[in-house]
């Protein structure tokens, strides 16, 4: 029981329903026991065989998948490139050559000075930001999927609110499905107590759309209108593949 | 005419014909039969695995429903922990008042919403009106039914009966800031001129009120999936987030909530992954940029809990696709005004009685013809047919069903009871139809049947071969070489 609860009587009245009919079926605590091995276990269910590949593999399928979905996707090989592949998009597409930035020490650590013309600023999105640029926490083989997470320095509405949204993402940070991806953010997202959720959990597949006109897709309808993904580098060498072979065959 | 607000299921049969009458809405329900099912079959080849997904999809909402004490208690625990409010609320009234309280102690005077069918389910925009409050869909298909004041027609595409020279009209109407000549023929302009309107409504709202998809146990989030990113801009940019959530939406773990997420975007829309897949767990951080400063989540039971151990229990599977809706022939038929429900279609024909009461929402579990496709599309294997059944078995058993079937029905069973006469009065009237037939020289239509004027008013009755059933299957075990039932198997 809360004390928070502004409604104690609502509450009691609703738990109480569903109990009274749960009982006449199980015993409260047998359902104790079952929902909290269920919560402890964390068990992944069925898991598509489609991203189930070598590393490099997936982050073929990651590109092609996120293409289908409307993104546009850039391989650069190094981080260091990241500024320039910046530049290039923004150039390509006509947008202004100004960015906002997410204050993260991931993309603090990129040559934003070497690219004269950019102008780059980090922060928060405000309403009159053209292009964010934000770091992924990874991406999703299996449909396209990016997967950001709110921080300090990763703000949520970098995500939304710009006309376009550019996102880095290493290629090793491509995994194959949803869960590997929680997986990954139980793995890094640690206190002592245990793992931390971040606030706000971002899976974007494509950049915004809208069928609400008559079934007819349109792009862009109130968030990002572009969603273009920068990859860096190659995947993580496959520890189950011989001579590297599979990474040898960036798209 | 009704007007879409006023429709009720009791006046169902009246709103289906006046449906099949309007030409432009029949003009408009052709997109759900040509866009929606082809989209769903594609991205549904597309993926091997997508029925036995759908086995774990259902095994994981029965195990929630049979714990469900635990898990909203350990989801509500989890939203306290992480600084969030949850509010009970028993019925419609409780709700309001919990989202009216919430935005009266910020003195919100403008409330953006994403799309939220609990949100219509208890009213809660004109409830918002009446309390000085405004509230601003954001969701392009629930602005668009906002401009013309017409409660949503579909679930998942709540525009869905509405032409593009409707939304241009009702666009001309309300806009009236911006030139009346501009063009508003084609829908990417439709579309920029909605965004650029919305934009600053995101900006001023106080609070943002969103629905979920999915509350998640483990953690104390909620969860909402949307294509527009309108339901994340409602959400991150006002100080309060309210989550409205009926409470058969919480899972157990992020993992299963993931494999949810593989049925239900191929299921409604047929895409492998809706744009924006968002999981929110409590307010704004110490440090955050960005985010509400208060997240409130309102558990809404209106009726749900009441279906555990009933013949309904299987409908809090339903994770609001719409693919029954778009594999209905009767919803595509009508469209989703004519119920005059919340909710539509043959998910709504199970829920709306459990809302309304089966004496106010009696005809909607009546009008289908059980054809299945509903339950064959089903993510969840909802056996939806079998409910409505048990919702006519609960009309007939209560007396409320109209008393010219009730008396039929008495009849019929009477007759059925005592074969020779149940053959007797079969053999009489199949041989008088005939004869009837055949003067005519065509199926029998309009007028032309008596007691039949429901079935030939709309369509031609067929002509009987002149035995019934029963002694064209004697004659045919008596002499097989003459199959008088057809070209034989």
């Amino acid at each position: 029981m809360t004390d928070a609860a502004p409604l104690p009587s609502a509450r009691a009245g609703i738990l109480g329903r569903i109990q009274s009919r749960l009982d006449a079926r199980t015993d409260r605590t047998a359902r104790e026991a079952s929902a909290k091995e269920r919560l402890a276990d964390r068990r992944a269910n069925l898991v598509p065989a489609r991203g189930q590949l070598a590393p490099a593999d997936q982050v073929n399928l990651f590109v092609r998948m996120a293409e289908e979905a409307d993104a546009t996707v850039t391989r650069v090989a190094a981080a260091t490139d990241v500024p320039a592949a910046v530049s290039d998009w923004l150039r390509q597409n006509n947008r202004p050559m100004n960015v906002r930035r997410a204050p993260d020490p991931t993309l603090d650590a990129y040559p934003w000075a070497a690219e004269a013309l950019l102008t780059v600023e980090a922060g928060k999105a405000e309403s009159t930001d053209e292009t964010s640029v934000t770091a992924a926490h990874c991406g999703v083989a299996e449909t396209g999927t990016l997967m950001l997470t709110s921080a300090e320095d990763r703000p949520t509405t970098l995500n939304f609110l710009p006309e376009s949204h550019i996102v880095v993402l290493r290629a090793d940070q491509v995994v194959g499905s949803y869960e590997d991806g929680w997986t990954l953010l139980r793995q890094t997202q640690t206190v002592d107590s245990g793992w931390i959720m971040p606030r706000t959990v971002n899976f974007i597949t494509g950049p915004s759309r809208s069928a609400d006109i008559e079934q007819t897709l349109q792009l862009g309808a109130h968030g990002p209108r572009q969603l273009h993904i920068i990859v860096v580098g190659e995947a993580a060498d496959d520890d189950n593949a011989e001579d590297g072979e599979n990474s040898d065959n960036p798209v | 005419m009704t007007s879409a607000a006023q429709m009720t299921p009791r006046g169902f049969k009246k709103q289906a014909s006046a449906a099949l009458e309007d030409v432009s809405l029949q003009r408009a329900l052709g997109n759900v039969r040509d866009g929606f099912i082809a989209k769903r079959s594609k991205a549904v080849a597309k993926l091997p695995e997508f029925d036995d997904l759908r086995d774990q999809a259902r095994e994981i909402k029965d195990h929630v429903i049979e714990n469900l004490d635990v898990y909203l208690e350990r989801f509500e625990q989890n939203v306290v922990m992480q600084g969030g409010t949850v509010h009970w609320a028993a019925d419609t009234k409780a709700a309001q008042e919990a989202v009216l309280t919430i935005c009266r102690l910020v003195g919100a005077r403008t409330v953006t919403k994403g799309k939220s069918m609990i949100g219509e389910e208890i009213h809660v925009n004109p409830f918002l009106e009446e309390n000085g409050i405004e509230p601003v869909e954001t969701d392009l298909g629930e602005y668009i039914i906002q401009l013309r004041e017409e409660p949503p027609s579909h679930i998942i595409a709540p525009a869905i009966h509405v032409n593009k020279e409707q939304v241009a009209d009702a666009f001309l109407e309300h806009h009236t800031d911006l030139p009346r000549d501009r063009n508003l023929t084609d829908n990417a302009a439709l579309l920029a001129e909605a965004r650029a309107k919305l934009r600053d409504r995101f900006l001023e709202a106080d609070v943002g009120i969103t629905g979920a998809n999915f509350l998640i146990a483990e953690t104390g989030s909620t969860v909402i999936v949307t294509n527009e990113g309108n339901g994340d801009l409602t959400q991150t940019l006002p100080r309060i987030h309210i989550v409205l959530a009926s409470i058969e939406k919480v899972v157990p773990t992020l993992e299963d909530a993931s494999t949810l997420f593989r049925v239900l975007a191929r299921s409604a829309t047929g895409q492998e992954m809706s744009v924006y897949t968002t999981v929110s767990t409590g307010p704004r951080r110490p440090g955050d940029l960005d985010g509400p400063e208060q997240f409130h989540v309102v558990l809404v039971d209106n009726g749900r809990s009441k279906l555990i151990g009933s013949d309904w229990q299987d409908i809090l599977r339903c994770i609001r696709c719409g693919a029954c809706l778009n594999h209905c022939p009767v919803y595509s038929a009508v469209g989703g005004h004519a119920y005059g429900s919340t909710y539509p279609g043959p998910m709504g024909k199970v829920l709306t009685p459990v809302i309304m009461g089966i004496k106010e929402a009696g005809q909607l579990p009546n009008a289908s013809s059980f054809c299945g496709r509903c339950e064959e599309v089903c993510p969840m294997h909802i056996p939806l047919p079998k409910m409505m059944r048990h919702w006519r078995e609960e009309e007939f058993n209560r007396g409320l069903s109209p008393r010219l079937g009730r008396w039929a029905l008495g009849f019929w069973s009477r007759a059925a009871g005592m074969p020779w006469l149940y053959r007797l009065g079969a053999r009489m009237s199949i041989a008088w139809m005939s004869r009837k037939a055949r003067k005519l020289g065509r199926p029998f239509g309009a007028g032309q049947l008596p007691l039949a004027g429901g079935w030939t008013g709309h369509r031609d009755f067929p002509a009987p071969q002149g035995i019934t059933f029963q002694s064209a299957w004697r004659k045919a075990k008596r002499e097989p070489s003459r199959r008088p039932l057809g070209p034989g198997r």
